[in-house]
């Protein structure tokens, strides 16, 4: 079942007119409401006449996270603040969230891209959805919430954690479509097989997966473990949240809804277009979006991108998987995390410079761990444990509070953490994704 | 009087217990009492030298975090009841011990009993006007 | 003082049409549940077989309570009214331990049901322009989903925080310029006195007012709390039986709280007799709820008391006004607005080998927030003497509580023999939290 017939198997044609007519609206749209656009415009010396066609996009600047943070927290805004109906927050780099704004033609944006993807990934109307992705600022929950409340399916909000309640969740309610991160998936497995569960006889026929980089060697896990479909879901709060694109039931490339955000595949040094089919930085335009459309958006995912249509009959370009990242972003559990928010938190216990590592693993069917190794020197040793433990219990309650995330905090001798050319290594990523 | 311990912070690993210990021995530096706590994840060495300067000095120079905090160490006749009858000098003027450890001499056939206390002088108040012998950094190399 | 309404003709709809629209939704109601085994079972014994053996609201009367362990029994479809594929929603208390019951929403239900939160928004002067900062948790607890769908359709600008991280909380308060926040009163409390922490005072804020449920708290507390922020304060009572939030929620005179009687009929009984009390007196409230039909509910004893107000209030809805929770009748324990029974809390305990019999359940509040603290015997056989091996049964036992409870709870290891030996659950609680 394709959800938007007449959008997602438009002639590429017609699709170019569509995505000209609406960025020469946007260009006009964020150049009149918009004066950090107008500036960033003005400073590239572009004006909205000189776009007539989608393919003067590459003549406007890139807007960057950065962009995002220094104009913290409305200045990205388009529409004015009452227009906007609901607001989401996610990590920033340090210091200042990511801030997402919709208006209410927004939400319907949100819902409307979400329940394509929902169809795409094989869900029919009269279907029940688990969805254990969090509720909250995060935009995973309430953005399948919105997707599955547009296609009618019955909604399950159990919101991520709580393991046990999930299966018997499963048990008790028989939903074919579950939403969460891959790791996940395969972690709750491994908590069936102790409960006495065979994953195979589960509910779940359909897993949509994202929030996280996964490859196909743990796409063919999850499949043969729990005797489902497994496809994957891409999408960024910048954007919109989860949405901007979804495989198709032949899984073969991420369909990406591109008549409401315009990929471009970059060069991340040169800025330039490269060939189709070569990686490259996805950038994204929001074509129709009023709170804070954004233009040119360098996300930092490497991907690649076909344009040759695919057997589902949809005819939006396809992306890979996400390959990469052109800047250190992790991700734990689905939550982005830079090295840096480590550093900030650290920086504000101790007062100097710290010498800390991240240690991220993932033991066989178990879920993400981080670790931070703080070295301990002796401005903050004590002869006490307790005193100790407090700094431990300090240290891992303030790094949680900036990542949302459960973290171990190992307090380990000095000069410990490897270091190269003086420097210490930052991240040790140990997990097979 | 007040003595001062050494403190050194060790990841559980294996054989740094070792290497810690053998540095001291090195260097000629006596451990007279010592004791260590243990999380699941490092552990407090804690003892009593000969040479405390020295010793924070080496852990220094090896990179190893150490510090010095007060201890007030005793002195009890080495048979039963004698850790009973200082702690019950303890109890009575209502002194909170933190931590305490205890060592044998093997000659003296006294006890040496180390207390960390978080008020180490009004402790030492009570001891003293108790009759209990309480040792001076002095009386480490004699030990 | 500025009266808003959201549905002025319901709002302010004469009693005795306010009656005749009950008893319409009420056979409506009950036709449904004649569509559930449960019911199906049930009514036909008190001649209560077709809608039109509902009378009149009297009638009402005929029908038997239905208690918490009715849905238990019932689950998971014994209540259901309507077709699975008419269903778009569920909540569920499913947990690891104990029978857990289930609320089913069609979609026209959580039209309904998101009325009259937009319906409690409006009547607190709240409106668009205000910048709503949830604060409950989201996912199967309906207190943060329904009060988010009540603030879009009233069209606020919704952040959808959920509970905790109380740093994020205060930086979203401050940078977005949050007016309105839905809140328990312990982490409101809580917040107050963690500010200074990171250099806030309620002056650096925009906040406007407080929307308070999911914990009983008095009179009291809710004007210190005014005072603190400087912001008016609103009391909100549901629970998930009645759909969630929404069912009662004060209007700006703040005289007690407005039941929605179109949507749900109340009575207030003697818990012991079953029998009504005068209006005025204290006693078990009592709900059917008229606006769902994916799972009927009819006279669900709640195990709250209090009290119904007989005068009418000056701002004009005839909706009749309930008392703040004066009570249970059980033993369940309110954590930071979390629900919790004791027997809960044993039945995991109990199950813990390392764990001896005799354990104490021990409330605290530390910076306005509850703390649950277990203490536990441990059994002595299993005692090596190696502390990594106590922290981590601690660990063990706080990670299976949570599994049930939800909530976090700090362990003490005690030995054996020393904690006081009671026989009864209820008599292991020890609470010290001053009344809210």
């Amino acid at each position: 079942m394709i959800w938007n017939e007449k959008i997602e198997t438009m002639p590429l044609e017609d699709l170019k007119n569509l995505q000209s007519d609406r960025l020469v609206k946007l260009v006009r749209y964020v150049y009149d409401r918009c004066p950090v656009y107008r500036k960033k415009f003005e400073e590239a010396g572009v004006s909205p006449s000189d776009i007539r066609s989608i393919d003067d996009i590459a003549k406007l600047p890139f807007t960057t996270k950065l962009d995002m943070r220094d104009n913290y927290p409305y200045g990205l805004f388009s529409a004015p603040r009452e227009e906007v109906v609901e607001i989401h927050v996610s990590s920033g780099t340090t210091g200042n969230p990511t801030l997402v704004g919709y208006t209410r033609e927004d939400i319907k944006l949100w819902s409307e891209v979400m329940a394509r993807a929902l169809c795409c990934a094989g869900a029919k109307p009269d279907d029940i959805i688990q969805i254990a992705y969090g509720y909250g600022l995060f935009t995973g929950g309430l953005g399948f919430h919105y997707g599955a409340l547009e296609m009618g399916l019955t909604i399950i909000p159990t919101s991520s954690g709580q393991t046990k309640r999930q299966l018997k969740i499963m048990q008790d309610f028989q939903p074919r479509i579950l939403a969460c991160t891959p790791s996940y998936c395969l972690y709750m497995a491994e908590e069936a097989k102790e409960m006495g569960l065979d994953p195979r006889k589960g509910s779940w026929r359909i897993g949509i997966f994202g929030a996280e980089p996964w490859s196909e060697a743990i796409r063919k896990e999850i499949e043969e473990t729990w005797n489902m479909t497994a496809t994957d879901i891409y999408g960024l709060s910048e954007i919109i949240g989860p949405g901007v694109s979804q495989e198709c039931t032949y899984k073969e490339g991420l369909h990406l809804f591109s008549d409401v955000f315009y990929p471009e595949i970059i060069d991340p040094e040169t800025g330039k277009h490269v060939p189709e089919g070569q990686d490259g930085e996805l950038v994204i335009t929001t074509l129709t979006k009023q709170a804070i459309p954004l233009i040119r958006y360098r996300t930092r995912d490497i991907v690649s991108m076909t344009t040759a249509p695919c057997r589902c009959g949809r005819t939006s370009p396809r992306t890979s998987k996400i390959k990469g990242r052109t800047d250190d972003m992790i991700v734990v559990r689905g939550i982005n995390v830079f090295p840096s928010q480590i550093e900030h938190v650290l920086l504000g216990i101790e007062g100097t410079h710290p010498h800390y590592q991240l240690v991220i693993d993932r033991q066989a069917h178990k879920l993400d761990e981080v670790e931070i190794m703080v070295e301990v020197d002796e401005r903050i040793f004590s002869d006490e444990i307790k005193q100790m433990r407090a700094l431990e219990q300090k240290i891992k309650k303030e790094i949680e509070a900036v990542l949302s995330i459960g973290v171990k905090v190992k307090l380990v001798e000095p000069k410990t953490i490897q270091r190269s050319e003086g420097k210490a290594k930052r991240v040790v990523d140990k997990r097979v994704l | 009087m007040k003595i001062r311990q050494i403190s050194v912070f060790l990841e559980n690993r294996k054989g740094r217990l070792y290497e810690v210990c053998s540095l001291l021995g090195q260097a000629g530096i006596n451990i007279r009492a010592l004791t260590i706590a243990e999380t699941e994840s490092f552990g407090v060495l804690r003892m009593v030298v000969n040479k405390p300067d020295e010793a924070i000095s080496l852990f220094r120079k090896h990179n190893i975090t150490a510090n010095l905090t007060d201890v007030v160490a005793v002195e009890v006749p080495d048979r039963p009841g004698g850790l009973a009858e200082v702690l019950k000098v303890l109890s009575d003027g209502n002194i909170n011990v933190e931590y305490m450890y205890a060592f044998v001499e093997k000659f003296s056939e006294k006890a040496l009993l180390v207390f960390r206390f978080d008020d180490p002088s009004g402790a030492h108040r009570v001891l003293t006007s108790a009759g209990v012998t309480v040792l001076t950094e002095k009386d480490l190399p004699n030990l | 003082m500025e009266i808003r309404y959201w549905n002025q003709r319901l709002e302010t709809l004469p009693r005795h049409e306010l009656r005749q629209l009950q008893l319409e939704r009420l056979r409506e109601v009950v036709g449904y549940a004649l569509q559930t085994p449960f019911y199906k079972k049930r009514l036909p014994k008190v001649g209560i077989s077709s809608p039109e053996d509902i009378r009149s609201l009297d009638d009402l009367k005929k029908i038997p309570f239905t208690v918490k362990d009715d849905l238990r029994q019932a689950f998971p479809k014994g209540l259901l009214a309507v077709d699975m594929e008419k269903v778009v929603r569920i909540h569920s208390s499913s947990g690891t331990t104990g029978i857990p019951t289930v609320i089913y929403y069609t979609a026209d239900d959580l039209d309904r049901w998101t009325d009259l939160l937009a319906r409690s928004i409006v009547a607190t002067g709240a409106g668009p322009g205000d910048v709503f900062q949830n604060m409950m948790s989201y996912g199967l607890f309906t207190g943060g989903l329904g009060v988010h769908y009540g603030a879009e359709r009233v069209g606020m600008a919704v952040i959808p925080v959920g509970g905790g991280n109380t740093q994020r909380q205060l930086q979203i308060m401050r940078d977005f310029r949050t007016t309105v926040l839905h809140i328990t009163p312990s982490y409101l409390l809580h917040i107050h006195q963690r500010m200074p922490e990171f250099g806030l005072t309620p002056a650096d804020l925009n906040l406007k007012k407080a929307w308070m449920g999911a914990e009983p708290h008095s009179e009291n507390t809710r004007l210190k709390l005014q005072e603190l922020f400087g912001i008016d304060i609103y009391n909100s009572y549901g629970l998930s039986e009645m759909n969630g939030p929404g069912v009662a929620f004060e209007c700006v005179y703040k005289n007690d709280l407005h039941v929605w009687e179109d949507g749900y009929i109340i009575e207030i009984i003697d818990p012991r007799t079953g029998e009504p009390v005068e209006d005025g007196q204290e006693g078990e409230v009592v709900f059917t709820n008229l606006i769902r039909h994916a799972l009927p509910l009819l006279r669900y004893r709640t195990r709250d008391l209090a009290f119904l107000h007989p005068d009418p209030c000056p701002c004009g809805r005839t909706a009749r006004r309930m008392s703040r929770i004066t009570g249970r009748t059980d033993d369940m324990l309110i954590i930071n607005g979390v629900n919790v029974f004791p027997s809960q809390i044993e039945e995991v305990l109990m199950s813990i080998p390392e764990v001896g019999t005799n354990y104490q359940i021990h409330l605290s509040r530390h910076e306005g927030l509850d703390r649950l603290t277990v203490k536990v015997e441990i059994y002595s056989k299993l005692f090596t003497g190696d502390l990594a091996a106590l922290e981590a049964l601690k660990n063990k036992i706080n990670e299976k509580l949570r599994a049930s409870i939800t909530i976090n709870s700090r362990i003490e290891l005690h030995e054996p023999g020393s904690l006081p030996a009671i026989e009864g659950k209820a008599k292991r609680v020890v609470d010290e939290r001053e009344k809210l």
